[in-house]
């Protein structure tokens, strides 16, 4: 940071600081490398050429699409048909629609569940991961592998394990005697939305874990300790050192995990299609469904764009726990 | 006293007895390891199982008695799998040195040049990776046609680099407010150029954070689903992801041995190109969370 108001003076006597030394020879040349060089001396276009492949590549492919996004959400627009302005129609006509209001019921359920069921055995391996620590290399890899690997191949194995006829898990339970009929774990409405959210806990788990074991390190050893001195049982020391000083992190790490649950899409889509009955609909699916394979594009993409307003309240929630990171460490960043 | 050289990290365990251990960390965490890996087990050993022994409810079905390879050749030579393997092999390569490349140039001039609007351009850049593909994908279909690249590989190499992009020079901004700036300094008054810095200086001082970003992005477009299932069709041109899910279920009859094969085969490569770099990939993630 200190060194930053110098930097425009270095830049700008480096190069010519080097002409001056053999300065009869390259005259010839320096008409022609004048607009180079000048450029390479100023901060602006330089950067300019810098940020042109990223700007181009997300205004076109990210900006741009998300307008459209938001005016197509005002049209009545269909595969193959642009479709003309019908101003609020599309979010009055969902505002009604049972199923729509079903799959916001459910995309509630599923995001607040698995992101608490997450947090809670997240938080827990995380610790078991910073106490137990022989080979923490080894078994940090081992955790982090049902996040590495493909979603929708995932899936395809819980869609086995759930399956109506040939579940491992029923037929462990028929074993010890616990049932006699095998579970339907997705054409049971309730059992569906619990067989959804087992499987995307399942793959968030290590997310959580590994980011707040990496939290959890950075903790000084020397406040448990002192804390120990003083009497502070395990569940004091957790409850007053550990937390309040992973909250920061903690913040920011629910804030994507909510972020994920709240848009999923895969999961949903390889295990239930959103069925039965449309009782694990989430608004994601519900969108590409309409859209998609039903060809109301107006439709869909509004209700991808209702989706919105919850994120922003998830990032305004990861700016303010930044907020209190900076404070808290006393600095500027 | 064991239970000291035991934890290295704590600097207390000695408060532990080793029954208080066994219940409150070792039982626990082997609960957790059975639950985390289980799935990866069963793929397995359904994918090596015969017909007679999946359909059937005698005996343990934890074990394989005749462990065959014909779902790994119905999957190889009767399916279109090894061209999937080939399509997202190729779009993910592509898609990440893409991202890569654009991702250090505006990382440098966000980090390093300070143009006018490099704080807001950081900004922007962070809030494009909290846009998730699920409200982006209508929109980019028909900006897709609209460009003629519908149902191409090109569809998924120029949509990837939007989530891949945001990520990876936020990662990589990070590493760059490690290097020093006295070393630009020094380079700039024996007269190198911006470009020669970042070739000779800041990208090889940089190599463990491309690493890092290159691992997640490659990761990343391995496992994309939404873009991949809506802006491509044709079977040949599909992914691994999309088309285990969409080629090999076929009505109602579920081929299982076949796809948990192919699950299997579809989360090797980035399970094994991943394992060669967990650290990299572990100071990624924590490092993008932290920053």
């Amino acid at each position: 940071m200190e060194q930053q108001p110098a930097q425009p003076g270095v830049a700008a006597g480096g190069p010519t600081g080097t002409a001056a030394g053999p300065q009869p020879a390259p005259r010839p040349a320096r008409k022609r490398e004048s607009w180079l060089e000048r450029l390479q001396n100023s901060h602006n276009g330089l950067g300019l050429v810098f940020m042109l492949p990223t700007g181009v590549l997300l205004l076109l492919f990210l900006s741009y699409p998300l307008g459209l996004g938001v005016w197509l959400g005002f049209t009545d627009a269909k595969i193959g048909r642009s479709g003309v302005f019908v101003g609020l129609e599309n979010y009055i006509f969902l505002a009604g629609d049972s199923v729509a209001q079903l799959a916001l019921f459910n995309t509630m359920f599923y995001t607040i569940v698995a992101s608490i069921l997450k947090f809670m055995l997240g938080l827990w391996l995380a610790l078991l991961l910073n106490r137990s620590v022989r080979n923490t290399t080894f078994l940090r890899a081992v955790v982090l592998l049902p996040w590495i690997v493909p979603t929708a191949l995932s899936a395809i194995a819980f869609w086995w394990i759930y399956d109506a006829q040939f579940s491992i898990i029923s037929w462990v339970l028929t074993e010890l005697g616990f049932i006699d009929r095998y579970v339907d774990f997705l054409g049971d409405p309730w059992n569906a939305r619990f067989s959804t959210i087992a499987a995307n806990v399942w793959r968030g788990i290590p997310f959580v874990a590994i980011s707040l074991l990496a939290g959890l390190q950075t903790i000084s050893p020397a406040l448990y300790e002192a804390a120990a001195i003083d009497g502070a049982t395990p569940w004091q020391r957790f409850w007053h050192i550990t937390l309040p000083l992973l909250t920061p992190i903690i913040a920011v790490v629910m804030t994507f995990s909510v972020l994920f649950t709240f848009t999923d899409f895969q999961l949903i889509y390889v295990l239930t299609r959103g069925g039965p009955l449309n009782a694990t609909h989430l608004m994601a699916t519900l969108s590409f469904q309409r859209a998609i394979s039903g060809g109301a594009l107006g439709e869909g993409a509004a209700l991808a764009i209702a989706m919105v307003p919850f994120l922003l309240a998830a990032i305004l929630f990861s700016y303010f726990g930044l907020q209190r990171r900076a404070w808290q460490q006393g600095g500027d960043k | 006293m064991s239970a000291k050289t035991d934890n290295d990290s704590g600097g207390m365990a000695f408060l532990d007895t080793r029954l208080n251990r066994w219940v409150t960390v070792y039982i626990p965490m082997g609960l957790f390891l059975f639950v985390l890996l289980f799935p990866f087990y069963w793929m397995t050993i359904t994918a090596f199982k015969p017909d007679a022994e999946l359909l059937s409810r005698e005996g343990n079905p934890f074990w394989v008695i005749n462990p065959t390879l014909a779902h790994f050749n119905k999957l190889l030579f009767e399916t279109d799998y090894p061209i999937w393997l080939l399509n997202t092999m190729f779009v993910s390569v592509v898609a990440t040195a893409v991202s890569l490349v654009a991702a250090v140039l505006a990382a440098y001039a966000i980090e390093r040049l300070r143009f006018q609007g490099a704080k807001v351009s950081g900004l922007a850049i962070f809030l494009a990776y909290l846009i998730p593909p699920s409200i982006l994908f209508i929109p980019l279909a028909i900006v897709l046609q609209y460009l003629g690249l519908f149902n191409t590989r090109w569809a998924l190499i120029f949509t990837y680099p939007t989530f891949l992009i945001p990520f990876c020079t936020w990662l990589l901004m990070g590493y760059f407010r490690t290097i020093p700036f006295e070393l630009e300094e020094c380079a700039l008054i024996d007269g190198a150029s911006r470009w020669e810095i970042l070739i000779k200086i800041i990208l090889p001082l940089a190599v463990p954070g491309l690493i890092s970003a290159g691992i997640f992005a490659f990761t990343l477009s391995w496992n994309e689903f939404i873009y991949a299932l809506t802006f491509v069709s044709d079977s040949e041109i599909k992914t691994v992801p999309v088309a285990v899910v969409t080629e090999l279920v076929e009505g109602d009859v579920y081929h299982w041995g076949p796809l948990m094969a192919g699950a299997l085969l579809g989360s090797l490569p980035v399970a094994i190109f991943y394992s060669f770099f967990v650290e990299y990939y572990v100071s990624g993630m924590t490092g993008a969370v932290k920053e």
